[in-house]
């Protein structure tokens, strides 16, 4: 057992974990946040993502021991302070059914919207695609943020 | 689903530590880059080892260098690093577009470019561009430094050239004024693996070279098709004639992702549609 320090969620922790633990897995398990799901778990549907220094990765991929000292976000950390502009939209349009793959697609819409505050719908598209949903058809999602990030005109 | 194989974890910051370990370990150790392929095969019991060495703590492993006359990436960038550089853009355009059809973004921003051609998979999309590239692929060991053609590196599906005490260092690409496309076959965008994959470059004095990935058991450069194409202005003529020429370049098998006969004719769909393209950004002047 080796221990590790994170910053989760702005917040630092530490844990101990062997080489071999996936950190989806300490996080759930562990560490109590469970915003992250196991979908397919190997890296092809994108339930699982969280960013990992800024950037979405798919934590099913990732070992627990490799992020020692990084900073990890989660939707957890993204609605600290209650939902924000995009959740909010998804909520008013329906844009999920079980939920399962919200998570994921609100940790990439993150990733995108910070780079690319107005994004087009190719560029969402895009941003969402390793994003797997089974109940919606992705439309109320991608209309969400596109709705989310549109550019306001003010008078 | 955990990873039933117990390895011990090493995390080297130089280079001279990490061949120690290499030459130590030998077979019974696994280079963790990106891992998206390592640890799936972890968790799979595809891949066993007793020791993990990761990477990304050597700073001289990430860094992407370009010169006049040669582009160094070492085996630490990841695709996101390539696709947001705009001067690999400019200067790689067809390694630049193979890397924004790799997977999905989660992906792209772990996976590295040199984990792609260990991991040697006949789909992976990064090759058709190399060997159009004729990149060169450094590698060393506690005996010395040596570099290898890509055009020798991949000697079976899954299957290269390196050795067990070697670590990969970087690619060395030349760079050359050119255009050129990647063009991918796959279901969905997202989350797939090619079921044909070609990469096109052409230049002013025009030659041509192609290579493809995932109709072969191991991605490779299209030689009489070059042959053929050498010095000629494209037409559509000459293109019909050439595509008759690609079902002897390729041996694709029928799997699960499609058939050999799909595989085939969807080929010769993307090498007229890629190389008219390519012809086209030529002549619009971009490098």
């Amino acid at each position: 057992m080796k221990k590790i320090i994170l910053k989760i969620n702005g917040e630092l922790r530490s844990v101990y974990v062997e080489p071999e633990e996936i950190l989806l897995d300490v996080l759930r398990e562990k560490l109590g946040v469970k915003s992250p799901k196991c979908g397919c778990d190997r890296g092809d549907c994108g339930a699982c993502a969280v960013l990992l220094n800024g950037r979405s990765v798919r934590s099913c991929l990732v070992l627990a021991i490799e992020t020692d000292g990084q900073e990890i976000v989660t939707v957890e950390g993204i609605s600290k302070d209650g939902l924000n502009k995009v959740q909010n939209t998804m909520l008013d349009k329906n844009a999920f059914q079980c939920g399962f793959c919200a998570p994921g697609m609100i940790i990439s819409t993150t990733e995108l919207i910070e780079k690319n505050p107005h994004p087009n719908l190719e560029e969402i598209k895009e941003a969402l695609s390793g994003n797997l949903c089974r109940c919606t058809g992705y439309l109320p999602i991608l209309e969400s943020v596109q709705e989310a990030t549109k550019e306001e005109h003010h008078e | 689903m955990a990873i039933l194989n117990d390895f011990k974890y090493y995390k080297p910051q130089e280079i001279n530590e990490t061949l120690q370990l290499l030459s130590e370990f030998k077979e019974n150790a696994k280079i963790l880059a990106g891992g998206t392929d390592l640890i799936v095969h972890l968790k799979e019991d595809l891949v066993k080892t007793e020791n993990v060495i990761d990477i990304k703590g050597i700073t001289q492993l990430n860094k992407i260098d370009i010169s006049k006359d040669n582009i160094f990436l070492g085996s630490g960038v990841t695709f996101t690093e390539i696709i947001e550089s705009p001067e690999l853009k400019d200067k790689l355009p067809i390694l630049w577009e193979a890397s924004k059809k790799v997977a999905s973004i989660g992906i792209r921003n772990r996976a590295t470019v040199v984990g792609n051609i260990c991991s040697a998979v006949p789909s992976l999309d990064s090759a058709p561009a190399l060997l159009v590239y004729d990149a060169e692929i450094v590698v060393q060991s506690k005996n010395g430094k040596r570099n290898i053609s890509i055009h020798n590196w991949f000697t079976g599906p899954k299957q290269t050239i390196l050795k067990p005490e070697e670590l990969v260092l970087g690619i060395n690409i030349p760079i050359t004024i050119h255009a050129g496309v990647y063009e991918k076959l796959g279901r969905y965008r997202g989350e797939d693996l090619a079921q044909a994959g070609i990469g096109i470059f052409v230049d002013e004095i025009k030659n041509y070279r192609f290579a493809y990935c995932a109709v072969g058991p191991v991605p490779k450069r299209m030689k009489k098709l070059e042959d053929f194409l050498q010095g000629k202005e494209i037409s559509d003529k000459l293109l019909e004639e050439a595509a008759e020429l690609i079902p002897n370049e390729i041996s694709p098998i029928s799997d699960i992702r499609s058939s050999k006969e799909y595989r085939i004719h969807m080929m010769k769909v993307m090498f007229k549609r890629g190389l008219q393209e390519s012809v086209v950004i030529l002549k619009g002047g971009r490098s």
